[in-house]
């Protein structure tokens, strides 16, 4: 079969199993664009702004496991992508983003909307290509696919020159089912040796501390990883990137660990003596002070990205492979072998965390007249019977929902947690919303953040997205702001914005439903009607209590060991 | 804070020499020299690169580098017996026949060539490890250097394994 470029990347699509993808049409990706109007296998999804079709992309594969898939213009198109492509790079997201490019012929001479997105784009991509040649693009897309899905995944751009495109040249194509490349080959299976040595150590361990991470969510392991967990009895704590890959309801759960995880997350980490990390990446969120992390803890760490690994804390037996491969191999080993955890250590080990536990660090004044934001997540858990998808701003609010939406199943909480990019959770959510149609999809935003995408409530409206935004708005940049009362002396420098649209109205004219909701006894109702409302988008507007802080928290740079708690550690933190 | 040369086997591809420069400058890891050239094999190009590093950074270097789609292989010539040399082309101006006479021995015992000879000056070219480069330039302090250009380190590791597919 000959085809030309343009139909030739459709027809790749349709044969990779793409069903959606997420874009935005200029010069040189007309022929593109010409192409995807012939046939109606690949739906094309158009945004308001490039910057959502990465989000949407972003939010569609996380909520999915399939590779997001975007398509933009040159230039600005692809300028417009970056923040998207880079928030996809932080959390490890698969995504294929095809940039057109000018003419081959031009490249390089400043033509109109020239700029160089393989160069610019290098830093924030697992991998870039740029075709010079139809006869190469369907095994570069294929290359691209591959690439992006497998191993740690990450984004790939394909940038693809107008007139490798053109409608006029036609080469042969058939579909490239195999995919060969010499210089990648991720590791999938750990070494023996070393996972006989970690369950060695495991079961042999008398305070045990399981700490595990987006890692687990990627390579789609919560099966063996909750096995592996009841198996051993042993305490887990997740990162913000794992939450929901062990259920939040259990009781060996502890809760998050890090900044703002709980008192008896990061208590049980400082004073473990075996720490079992498993696709979670040692962040600086986490870790605090790494001279003090763990102090009296081996570790153990599974992770398929050997770059990952003793990277900030050195590990004593590292294991490269993948989650599922490896939980499998040791659940296995512990069945098979004599050892056992020494259950008299585990029940002291257990006594300890419930007092720690016993300090009730998410506690919060549950008699306020105003609306506290923690109430709001957590009707909106009830409400929604915690099986909703959440997709997640960046700020307080995005806290608050980690800290008290308890997620029991994995992908369904969606946010940027390495990049930390507002203007995430909106098209995250649509996207997530357009391959679940049928599953409750909650936007949990503030009000500066929803303003970073909010354009996206046209795309919403466009292809009938209902999801529901949950505005926790505190008239604040409330993140920026509670630093700046902590380490600032309450200086609140540009933390507050002033001319805040009536978000009611606003979504009242993309043609949505919009609420407002400022006392405490209306927020229940409010939730259950909006989430009755199958087909509509409700923009619920919560006027929340304006100097709410997210505790516990430990400082930047600070130990683990150094958090603190509730409110009335205020003064001695600043 | 040792010294290592790195040598990679790497897709001889427009854009693989960015991702490697690339990548020293974002982590900020320290670049002494870095060559490369195509290889027997026109796919391929090899690399070498000295840097220096705590035992942690280098093996951050080392596992970044390898991460690199373009990177095909990589060996830390440093970790075995290994060769390195550097060369180094250098124009000296000549006053009078008594430095003339001065620099050709000089040339003959660091067993360097003269390969361009005018009225008034001499180029050198030199081989050798990149200390005993130095130690030409040392020892010429007292003459007016006119240019240096030195091709940075290549490695190659001692005895019959090397560095291919
Ligand atoms: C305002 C704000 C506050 C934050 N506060 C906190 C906080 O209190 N606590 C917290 O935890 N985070 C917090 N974060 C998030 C933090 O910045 C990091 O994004 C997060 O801690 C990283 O999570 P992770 O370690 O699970 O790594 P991820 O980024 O999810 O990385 C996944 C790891 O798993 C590996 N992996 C991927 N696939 C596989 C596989 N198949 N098999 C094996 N390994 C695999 C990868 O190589 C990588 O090392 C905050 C972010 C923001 C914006
Ligand atoms: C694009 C971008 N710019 C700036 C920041 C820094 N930042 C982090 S949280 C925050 C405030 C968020 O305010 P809002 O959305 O109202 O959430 P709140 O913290 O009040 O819940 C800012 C400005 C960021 N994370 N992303
Ligand atoms: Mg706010």
């Amino acid at each position: 079969m000959e085809l030309s470029g343009g139909d030739i990347l459709v027809r790749f699509l349709k044969d990779e199993g793409v069903e959606h993808i997420f874009g935005y049409p200029g010069g040189a990706v007309l022929h593109i664009y010409d192409a995807l109007y012939k046939q109606d296998d690949v739906k094309h999804i158009l945004v308001r702004h490039e910057q959502g079709a990465t989000h949407a992309a972003d939010g569609y594969a996380r909520a999915t496991g399939k590779p997001g898939v975007v398509l933009v213009t040159s230039g600005p198109g692809a300028t417009n992508a970056v923040t998207g492509i880079a928030t996809a790079y932080m959390d490890s997201i698969p995504m294929v983003v095809i940039t057109g490019q000018v003419p081959r012929a031009v490249i390089g001479s400043d033509a109109f909307q020239e700029v160089d997105s393989v160069g610019i784009t290098r830093p924030c991509v697992k991998h870039n290509f740029l075709v010079n040649d139809v006869s190469e693009l369907a095994a570069t897309l294929k290359k691209a696919f591959y690439v992006a899905t497998t191993g740690r995944p990450g984004p790939v751009v394909v940038d693809i020159p107008k007139d490798v495109t053109d409608p006029n040249v036609k080469v042969p194509y058939t579909y490239p089912e195999t995919v060969e490349m010499r210089s990648y080959n991720p590791v999938v299976k750990g070494h023996p040796g070393q996972i006989k040595k970690a369950v060695d150590m495991i079961v042999a361990a008398k305070r045990p501390m399981i700490y595990t991470g987006g890692g687990v969510v990627l390579g789609n392991a919560s099966a063996e990883l909750t096995e592996f967990v009841r198996l051993l009895g042993y305490p887990i704590t997740q990162t913000l990137m794992g939450l929901g890959s062990y259920p939040a309801t259990d009781q060996q759960y502890v809760g998050m660990l890090g900044m703002h995880g709980t008192y008896e997350a990061n208590m049980a980490m400082h004073e473990c003596d075996t720490l079992i990390a498993i696709g979670a990446r040692f962040d600086d969120r986490v870790t605090g002070k790494i001279a003090e992390f763990c102090p009296s803890a081996k570790i153990i760490h599974i992770d398929i990205d050997p770059a990952s690994i003793s990277k900030t804390v050195r590990v004593d037996v590292p294991i490269v492979g993948d989650v599922s491969a490896v939980l499998t191999d040791m659940i296995g080993q512990v069945k098979a072998g004599k050892a056992r955890p020494d259950q008299s250590a585990l029940g002291q080990w257990w006594e300890q965390i419930e007092k720690w536990r016993g300090e009730d660090c998410l506690g919060y004044d549950r008699n306020s007249p105003l609306i506290k934001p923690q109430f709001v997540i957590e009707k909106l858990w009830e409400v929604t019977g915690g099986d909703a998808i959440v997709a997640s701003d960046v700020g307080q609010h995005q806290m608050f929902a980690a800290q008290y939406y308890k997620f029991d199943k994995p992908n369904k909480w969606l946010n940027s947690g390495g990049l930390g990019t507002m203007g995430f959770g909106l098209p995250a959510g649509l996207g997530a919303k357009l391959a679940y149609p049928d599953q409750d999809v909650a936007v949990v935003t503030g009000e500066a953040s929803i303003q970073m995408c909010i354009q996206e409530l046209g795309t919403a409206t466009q292809y009938d997205l209902p999801v529901k935004v949950i505005n926790l708005n505190n008239r604040y940049m409330g993140m920026v702001r509670q630093w700046q009362q902590f380490f600032y002396e309450s200086r609140y420098s540009h933390s507050y914005m002033d001319a805040i649209p009536d978000f009611v109205k606003l979504a009242e004219s993309y043609g949505h439903v919009g609420m407002l909701i400022d006392k405490p006894e209306d927020v229940e109702g409010a939730l259950r009607e909006a989430f009755a409302m199958k087909d509509r988008l409700v923009f619920m507007d919560f006027i929340t209590d304006q100097e709410e802080n997210v505790y516990p928290m430990i400082a930047a740079g600070k130990g683990q060991h150094e958090m603190h708690l509730h409110s009335d550690n205020e003064r001695e933190l600043a | 804070m040792l010294r290592h040369i790195i040598s990679l086997l790497l897709e001889n591809e427009s854009g693989a020499l960015s991702r490697v420069a690339g990548l020293f400058s974002a982590r900020g890891y320290n670049i002494e020299s870095l060559t490369v050239a195509p290889t027997e094999d026109e796919t391929l190009s090899r690399m070498t690169i000295v840097t220096t590093g705590s035992d942690e950074i280098i093996e951050q270097i080392t596992k970044q580098l390898n991460k690199l789609i373009d990177v095909v292989k990589l060996v830390d010539l440093t970790e075995g017996r290994h060769i390195e040399r550097e060369m180094m082309l250098i124009k000296v101006a000549t006053n009078g026949s008594d430095q003339r006479e001065e620099l050709m021995r000089l040339a003959d015992i660091f067993r360097g060539n003269i390969i361009d000879v005018t009225d008034a000056s001499y180029t050198i070219e030199l081989t050798g490890e990149s200390e005993k480069l130095d130690a030409f330039i040392d020892t010429l302090a007292k003459m007016n250097i006119l240019e240096t250009v030195r091709s940075g380190v290549m490695g190659i590791s001692r005895g019959e394994k090397g560095l291919h597919l």
